[in-house]
């Protein structure tokens, strides 16, 4: 049983449909690239997965159980976590608060995961009291990733995650993905570093006006001669 | 879209701001270019007015929208703290007049919470017929507006209904004014009013940057489809917003009416422009924004009397607004766009 | 009453409903076409009212111990052109736009630009403005007496027991006028522009259209003829005062039309102000609680969430939309965020 499995989704904005019955699997534990060109629904994708739109079509599978319509605040007590591709941090918030934000479901003591996060992240342990606002790009970035972590997630969808980022820290963004998907939490992510997101998934997906458009292994789109012409820069 | 709530980092911001206005204020007095009376009137007037305000802003910080009806909420609370105090506690057995230094008795120690507790239950109730009903619609936020612009003048009809419209007053024992150095004389319920204020100010402090549901509250308005994806019910944030925003009215509504010594149903209409003036000034959303933005329209309205007729203190508040909008539309404490 | 009474009567109401009308149309312009927010209508229809008024009245008389300073006594002005019509009081009329036009420019200039309901605000604070300024600068326009025996037009044609009937006939052709060159607005390409900023303000925006632009000259439209109904009103009644604008009569009501019309047609903008006026004035004979002034104030609002909550499209709808995405919109006017 795959752990997501999105089929044949249409939805939109008002009148308009962005997605024309887009159909996408996650199994358990992998990383899944999609890349697209701009406008091609990903984001729009990934918001109808976690709730925030709601679909007119189609339906959204995890972890067996039919989660389409369901409100966000629902689906991530299940374990699906989301980082949208901007603002996606609490500017006012301290970087502190951003994770009990992460954390607001739990009803148990989370103080231990928030431990664990700063490891994980030594940077933000040293300004923990400082409003994200402040923040870097970069360290922003890996604010929302550390607060959808908060809940141990078994997938994580990232909405271009190393969008806007220093080179410096797009390697160490991806790096972090790497390190999180080590430890068996599965990743769907946008990408538009479509080179270095196909490197690492195990599969990915070609999104194209709101179709699906090509799927395979990441290393063989990697090699598609029309995926190169498109989104690899020749 | 997001809309920065700066509800962080506020401290020094508001803080210094104060302290800048207390030296200028007091050179200018000492000086004699004004009476330091009227600043103290000022500062009276603005900390009700702030009560309203920073209800105002939070609602509008998480609803995005202008809640036309907040006046009308204060209008609404004094006349039901008028109820309690002059129909149904005397029923009870519940009366008196001159409660320490105050005009009021202790009745009022239990009407206050009690009206904050219906205010904020009617509020609640209204989210649920009317403004929820829009938010799953989808509409503007303009929408909304115009929504409160019609809850405010039914709300208006309902306290004219109930009371009709003479000018009526809590019960209350007259009082001789403290007086201070300098030809500065206070009325006594002016410290009931400070110790309200000053409580309540305090409390929201705390609820803000200590609760999990008034941190909750602060990532709403920071961005609400975050705060969604984060697990938070943001419907349930809205609720507590309308009940802190519409307590808070109501205190307004109850200070306001005892300080001006009568209760009119216009009399919260009229503090619609000082009250949107102190959200406006102090950012949209910033809660301690609003009240320093308070003080400042309620002493630079009072002060402005020493020149201009008494009457135009709105008109004064309005410029206010207005230059803010010119200089600094986000606001003192708000963050550029 | 007998019969003479009772047309004279129903003629007394159809003429201010044709006056409301003119606003609701100025309204409809704002809110319908272009989704502006102003709540301080009661601002321009005084501001029209006195405009006409301190044009024609004639110059103080000493004996009767009046504060204005300045009667423009148009009448009298223009008395050497005799085209057979009194032409003094289309002047007025266009004046009382013009004033209008000029002060929205300004407010508009300032508050377009930034959020949205900044302009309700700014359009609150104006009405308020404008009310304290007649009310105290007496020198202007006697202050809290008014100004009275307002010139009538066309006066010495018909006898004073007819002259409402000539002068339904002026309100009737005044409000064709307006309406058929508001339909001509709209049908223009320019009104085009404007449903298209209403439905999708980025999508307008991205297509090269300036969009504050267009809102501005929208809001300087329609508050040009407010300020006409203004000048209508002046000369209907005879006789204005800081206290003929209050926010019920002056604002609130005319919301209550443009909603109950329909909102973004223009038929259902003079439509409603008939149903609308009708209903109030009608009510006031009937038994016990309905004919309260307090309760039908009530109405105005609960009418207004009614409408926006139950029917958004009024009682005629919106007409023809220009996108298929408008059309299923189910909000109640503007559909940008
Ligand atoms: N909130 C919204 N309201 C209306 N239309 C929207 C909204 N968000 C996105 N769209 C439209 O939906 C289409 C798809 O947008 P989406 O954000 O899903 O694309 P994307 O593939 O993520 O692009 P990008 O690479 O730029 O992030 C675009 O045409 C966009 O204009
Ligand atoms: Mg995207």
């Amino acid at each position: 049983m795959s752990l997501l499995a999105v089929q044949g989704i249409v939805a939109g904005y008002g009148q308009t449909e962005i997605l024309h019955g887009v159909s996408i699997v996650v199994e358990p534990g992998e990383i899944v690239a999609i890349i697209g060109p701009n406008g091609s629904g990903k984001s729009t994708l990934m918001k109808s997965a976690v709730g925030l739109l709601r679909p007119t079509g189609g339906s959204v599978n995890f972890r067996g159980e039919d989660i389409t319509g369901v409100a966000p605040e629902n689906i991530v007590r299940k374990g699906l976590c989301y980082v949208p591709q901007s603002s996606n941090v609490f500017p006012s918030l301290s970087i502190h608060e951003n994770l009990e934000m992460g954390a607001f479901v739990r009803t148990d003591d989370y103080r231990p995961r928030i431990t664990e996060i700063y490891d994980l992240f030594p940077d933000l342990a040293s300004r923990r009291k400082e409003r994200a606002s402040r923040l870097s790009g970069g360290q922003r970035q890996m604010v929302a990733l550390a607060r959808a972590l908060m809940l141990n997630p078994v997938l994580l969808l990232l909405d271009e995650p190393s969008a806007g980022l220093a080179p410096m820290m797009v390697a160490s963004v991806f790096e972090k993905i790497k390190g999180i998907s080590s430890t068996g939490v599965a990743v769907l992510m946008v990408e538009q570093n479509a080179r270095e997101a196909l490197r690492l998934s195990a599969r990915g997906y070609v999104l194209a006006a709101g179709h699906n458009r090509l799927e395979g292994p990441g290393r063989s789109l990697l090699s598609d001669p029309e995926v190169a012409r498109l989104y690899l820069g020749g | 879209m997001t809309m920065p709530g700066c509800m962080g980092g506020w401290r020094w911001g508001v803080a210094h701001t104060l302290m800048a206005i207390f030296l200028v204020v007091m050179a200018l007095s000492f000086l004699s270019v004004i009476r330091l009376e009227l600043v103290v009137n000022g500062l009276l007037i603005g900390l009700i007015m702030a009560v309203g305000a920073i209800g105002l802003s939070l609602v509008y910080g998480i609803l995005k929208f202008a809640n036309i009806a907040q006046g009308d909420f204060m209008t609404l609370g004094a006349y039901m703290c008028l109820f309690l105090l002059g129909t149904l506690f005397p029923r009870m057995n519940i009366q008196g007049t001159g409660l320490g230094p105050f005009t009021f008795g202790y009745p009022m120690l239990l009407a206050l919470p009690l009206v904050m507790v219906v205010l904020a239950t009617l509020a609640i109730g209204l989210d649920i017929g009317v403004y929820r009903r829009l938010r799953g619609r989808g509409v503007s936020t303009v929408v909304l507006a115009m929504t409160s612009l019609g809850v405010a003048i039914a709300l208006r009809g309902a306290v004219q209904v109930l009371w009709g419209g003479e000018t009526e007053q809590y019960p209350r024992l007259s009082r001789q004014f403290y007086q201070a150095p300098m030809d500065v004389r206070i009325p006594p319920d002016g410290i009931f009013i400070g110790l309200v204020t000053v409580t309540l100010v305090v409390a929201l402090y705390l609820f803000l940057s200590r609760t999990r549901m008034g941190k909750a509250m602060r990532a709403t308005s920071d961005n609400e489809e975050l705060a969604r994806v984060s697990g938070i019910n943001t419907e349930r944030v809205i609720w507590w917003t309308w009940a802190i925003g519409a307590a808070l009215a109501a205190t307004a509504g109850i200070l306001l009416a005892v300080f001006q010594a009568q209760l009119l149903p216009i009399m919260g209409w009229r503090v619609l422009i000082p009250l949107f003036a102190a959200v406006i000034l102090g950012g949209i959303g910033n809660p301690f924004g609003a009240l320093v933005g308070a003080l400042i329209i309620g002493v630079t309205s009072e002060v402005s009397t020493e020149w201009l007729s008494p009457s135009y203190k709105p008109a004064v508040a309005f410029l206010l607004m207005i230059a803010t909008l010119l200089v600094r539309p986000t606001g003192i404490f708000g963050v550029k766009s | 009453m007998d019969i003479s009474g009772i047309i004279s009567y129903t003629t007394g109401v159809v003429i201010m409903a044709g006056i409301y009308a003119v606003f609701s149309l100025g309204l409809n312009i704002h809110w319908g076409y272009t989704g502006l927010f102003n709540i301080g209508i009661a601002g321009f229809f005084a501001l029209g009212a006195y405009t006409s008024a301190i044009l024609t009245t004639s110059a103080p008389d000493p004996d009767l111990f009046e504060d204005f300073k300045f009667g423009g006594d148009l009448p009298a002005l223009l008395s050497f052109l005799d085209p057979g019509i009194d032409l003094w009081f289309f002047v007025a009329l266009l004046a009382a736009g013009v004033v209008c036009g000029v002060v929205a420019l300004g407010i508009g200039f300032i508050t377009l630009r930034l959020r949205d309901d900044y302009l309700a605000i700014a359009t609150l604070g104006i009405a308020e403005s404008v009310r304290l300024v007649f009310l105290n600068e007496k020198w202007l326009a006697n202050g809290s007496k008014g100004l009275y025996r307002i010139p009538k037009f066309m006066g010495d044609v018909v006898s004073a027991e007819n002259y409402e009937f000539l002068y339904l006939v002026a309100v009737l052709l005044v409000l064709a006028v307006v309406y058929l060159a508001v339909q001509q607005v709209i049908k223009s390409p320019w009104g085009r522009v404007l449903k298209a900023i209403r439905e999708d303000e980025t999508t307008a925006a991205a297509s090269g259209k300036n969009v504050f632009s267009f809102k501005l000259q929208s809001f300087v439209l329609g508050a040009f003829i407010m300020g006409i109904g203004g000048a209508l009103y002046a000369h209907s009644v005879r006789f204005v005062a800081p206290i003929s604008f209050d926010p019920l009569l002056a604002t609130f009501i005319i919301w209550a039309m443009l909603m109950v019309g329909g909102s973004g047609n223009n038929k259902g903008a003079v439509l409603g102000a008939f149903v609308v006026w009708g209903i109030w004035t009608g009510t006031q004979f009937l038994p016990g609680f309905l004919s309260d002034p307090n309760f039908r104030l009530f109405m105005i609002g609960f009418l207004i969430v009614a409408v926006i909550l139950l029917r958004p499209g009024g009682i005629l709808g919106e007409e023809r939309r220009v996108s298929r995405a408008a059309q299923e919109r189910e909000g109640a006017a503007p559909s940008e965020l």
